[in-house]
């Protein structure tokens, strides 16, 4: 029997409500999301059931500690910029989106790879497995990168991305985000997440996102609409920092 | 010590980032016709024992004289086409990027570690219906190891590589059930 967006709905709230009242009784706040979400069906085989193995990261000789670099040559000034990579302009809202990446002392990370990737104005991927009937835009593809500056700031322009159906569920929709890629300045600190726009309808629907059970955590998944951003005649401007978990070597810190 | 800021939640890699993450030469960390080359390999696989199509494996690790500076060149772009040029062949990068293929299956082309202590590179599992990546290591020879000896044997077993013929070691990373890989979480 097909599961219906109600079913959804009460396995959602049954876990928050769980979650709710664990920290109301003391428990620690869960600023990830617990691998273990069954509302979000693809996670039930591939979630490990044997606890994490902690790893002293007070080794300096933990290669952990330390992480991938990129340089000028791993991008092109194109990569920033999602709406010039063909002929013509995509469809849609054209967007700037741009924030500091910081470590959790608030510390800006700098010279570090951001990747991005997203469903175009109509909400398809450029993806052949994709097969959403949204019409393709020949003029987007949706997928940029680019260096954090020296404080640490990325930029984007792109267009707004559409909410697009997917099969959890019957009637399963993504609200509208943008995949982000990052690196800081370890691996430890490595993070793959979704970026949001604020006050979409379908944040209470989407399992994806409510995997997050931490109200104040889901919130800082969602950028802000910043009016100085924003470009005359040009871009609707969000705003959206990214902090990273995970320990790093100080050590490291002068030479970046 | 002032107060930290909150980090920002993981979310899952979804299955569409295959037009946006992979790169050529991902997989090629080591130059090519280095006369030390090695080759890791293996399959991701799910609780039911299935192979996972759509998993992105990131790894890292010190360079085969212990360095951990590593160095840019990983997916080196092209200024005329937009598209990508390859690695350099000179620099070794120590990053390495693969997703696991319709098999479910995967290789990295690279130079032996020489990190401290028992050679490993450092691994990180992305996947559909997976919300938070997974840390992991391959060990390529097995000894006194901290980390080693803090397990038990069937799951010690599960972090070091099978040495196989012409410098190949298998290591396959189970994300549930029976044979489950050890995953890790730095402190």
């Amino acid at each position: 029997m097909a599961l219906t967006q109600s079913d959804i709905d009460v396995e959602i709230k049954d876990l928050q409500d769980a979650y709710d009242k664990a920290v109301a009784g003391g428990a620690l706040v869960r600023n990830h999301p617990s691998r273990d979400y069954p509302p979000y069906r693809s996670s039930l085989l591939r979630h490990p059931k044997q606890p994490l193995v902690a790893v002293d990261g007070g080794d300096p000789e933990t290669v952990e500690l330390s992480g991938p670099v990129f340089g000028v040559t791993d991008i092109t000034e194109h990569d920033s910029d999602l709406t010039i990579q063909h002929r013509g302009e995509p469809i849609g809202e054209r967007m700037t989106v741009s924030g500091r990446l910081l470590d959790r002392d608030g510390r800006p990370v700098r010279g570090q790879l951001i990747e991005i990737w997203q469903a175009n104005a109509a909400g398809r991927y450029a993806h052949l497995r994709e097969q959403h009937p949204a019409p393709l835009d020949p003029n987007f593809t949706g997928v940029g990168r680019t260096l954090t500056n020296d404080q640490g700031r990325y930029r984007f322009t792109t267009i707004k991305p559409g909410p697009y159906p997917w099969g959890n569920h019957t009637n399963a929709w993504r609200p509208a985000h943008i995949h982000f890629s990052v690196f800081g300045t370890a691996f430890t600190q490595r993070l793959i997440t979704q970026m949001y726009f604020p006050s979409d309808p379908l944040f209470r629907y989407d399992p994806i996102l409510q995997s997050v059970t931490d109200q104040a955590a889901r919130d800082r998944l969602i950028a802000t609409y910043q009016h100085d951003l924003s470009q005359p005649e040009f871009s609707m401007g969000y705003e959206w920092d990214i902090v990273l978990d995970g320990p790093s070597a100080t050590w490291i810190e002068e030479g970046r | 010590m002032t107060e930290r800021l909150l980090p920002t939640p993981s979310h899952t890699i979804g299955p569409f980032y295959g037009h946006a993450l992979p790169f050529p030469d991902g997989g090629r960390v080591a130059p090519q016709g280095h006369p030390e080359a090695i080759t890791l390999h293996g399959y991701v696989l799910d609780g039911a024992g299935e192979v996972i199509p759509d998993a992105l494996l990131d790894f890292w690790q010190a360079a085969p004289d212990g360095s951990l500076e590593g160095a840019p060149g990983s997916m080196r772009r092209d200024p005329s086409t937009g598209g990508f040029l390859g690695r350099g062949g000179v620099d070794f990068t120590g990053f390495g990027r693969v997703a696991t293929d319709a098999d479910g299956r995967y290789a990295l082309h690279t130079l032996p570690p020489g990190n401290a202590g028992l050679p490993y590179l450092s691994v990180c599992v992305f996947a559909r219906g997976l919300v938070h990546h997974l840390f992991t290591r391959a060990y390529l020879a097995d000894g006194a190891d901290p980390l080693l000896d803090s397990l038990p044997a069937d799951r010690r077993a599960t972090l070091i590589a099978a040495e196989g013929a012409n410098r190949t070691y298998r290591f396959d990373i189970r994300l549930q059930g029976e044979g489950e890989t050890v995953f890790l979480e730095f402190q």
